[in-house]
């Protein structure tokens, strides 16, 4: 699944990834502008139990959330 | 970073924070008032004579080292981004109201932890309706609102902000005729530290606000939505620190009654801070983190901010802001009214977003 956070403050983008964990998929790709959304969905993320994988696009971050 | 440091990290600015914003109190800072967003964008708007409350007039340096302090650490880290049109024009009316309700307390969320820890336990009260609004803020979180997006802007909207901080703080310097400053005992204008000593801590509290990104309203907004406990560890950590200065230096004085620039009518310090909580978590941020991200370049929090300031204009023109003798019966609509115009821009923004 991916989710586009571009242009969104937090809470905003952990919101939109709590809400994705909901569906029954396993992996979700998620590109955020700033670096507090990049800190914010990590934290949220492994303390949920998955892995996160993030590489710097131009401005933007690229990030792979997954179950290991 | 990983978590252990970002706690520690968070935890170390908390104490630190607390502790220079009791030592400013010691360097001539009003009591319980090291550090008070609301009252000094208050402050700042009279000595510009947007409002002519004679007893709070004075261009606080601090307001413009927070900005500053934002400013530089975030260029240093790249992460000054000139950003904004996430609904600039209702963000304005959200500050102006979170204002009233700051006013009607008479503090921001910062000062109501440092009121807390000189022993104000009216604070309690505003901690109470301050809670109980971030509360219903997050139930409109959670159902999808939003004031959408931000866009990438010019390199020149991100540095307007910062360059009226430096103007400001020539106007400070230079005290022209037009500029307003509370005579000495006049009121809480007239107490303050340094213009050097204030314009230091405001940039170092500035640059640990950036680097932690510290908000008062995130702390309780994230442990309830997220279990996350991050940004409150450093909300308890400015109270510990400024606690234990103030027992230190004899500035802890427990009580309701008697207590420096307060009032003790607990329903409307629970209401005021009722109305500035829900309106700061609509706004992503209490007024501090809005100075930190206005810093960071984004316009909306600029926006915000100047939201802040007319309300506190109107606030004193209208007789709306409480005193020590307790809150204005126009104070009391005005709170009221904001009440139900913060509803209406949350319900909006959920419903429009649903709809989508």
């Amino acid at each position: 699944m991916m989710l586009d956070a571009r242009g969104y403050s937090c809470p905003e983008p952990v919101i939109m990834l709590k809400k994705a964990m909901e569906s029954p998929e396993t992996e979700y790709e998620m590109m955020v502008d700033n670096r507090a959304s990049l800190e914010n969905v990590t934290r949220f993320a492994k303390h949920n139990g998955y892995e996160v994988e993030a590489k710097q696009k131009g401005d933007d971050y690229a990030l792979r959330i997954f179950r290991k | 970073m990983n978590f252990a440091s970002e706690k520690r990290a968070i935890i170390i600015a908390g104490l630190g924070i607390g502790m220079l914003a009791a030592l400013l109190v010691l360097a001539g800072n009003p009591a319980n008032m090291g550090f008070c967003i609301a009252c000094f964008i208050r402050d700042t708007v009279g000595g510009l004579g947007l409002h002519r409350a004679g007893a709070v007039q004075y261009i606080r340096p601090e307001i413009i080292g927070l900005l500053l302090g934002s400013f530089i650490l975030s260029l240093i880290r790249h992460e000054h981004a000139a950003k904004g049109g996430s609904s600039p024009l209702t963000r304005f009316v959200l500050g102006f109201f979170v204002m009233i309700g700051c006013l009607m307390f008479l503090g921001c969320p910062f000062r109501m932890i440092l009121r807390l820890a000189g022993g104000d336990w009216n604070a309690l009260f505003g901690l109470a309706g301050f809670a109980a609004g971030i509360g219903i803020g997050v139930i409109f979180l959670r159902r999808g609102y939003s004031l959408k997006r931000t866009y990438a802007l010019t390199k020149l909207e991100g540095a307007v902000m910062p360059a009226i901080q430096i103007v400001l703080l020539v106007l400070l310097l230079a005290a022209p005729a037009f500029i307003f400053f509370t005579k000495a005992g006049g009121g809480p204008g007239a107490q303050h530290a340094a213009v050097f000593v204030s314009l230091g801590a405001g940039l170092l509290v500035g640059a640990l606000a950036q680097y932690t990104r510290l908000c008062m309203v995130g702390g309780i907004r994230d442990f309830i939505l997220f279990h996350e406990t991050k940004l409150l560890m450093g909300f308890a950590a400015i109270f510990v620190a400024a606690l234990l200065v103030n027992v230190a230096a004899g500035n802890f004085h427990p009580g309701f009654a008697g207590q420096p620039v307060a009032h003790t009518d607990g329903l409307w310090n629970f209401l005021g801070m009722w109305l500035a909580g829900l309106g700061c978590v609509l706004l992503g941020g209490c007024p501090l983190r809005q100075l930190i991200m206005a810093g960071e370049g984004n316009t909306d929090s600029v926006i915000t901010v100047l939201g802040l300031a007319c309300g506190a204009a109107f606030a004193h023109n209208f007789a709306l802001a409480a005193s020590g003798a307790g809150p204005s019966d126009n104070g009391k609509v005005g709170v009221m009214v904001g009440i139900i115009v913060v509803l209406i821009i949350a319900a909006v923004n959920t419903f429009r977003s649903q709809k989508a």
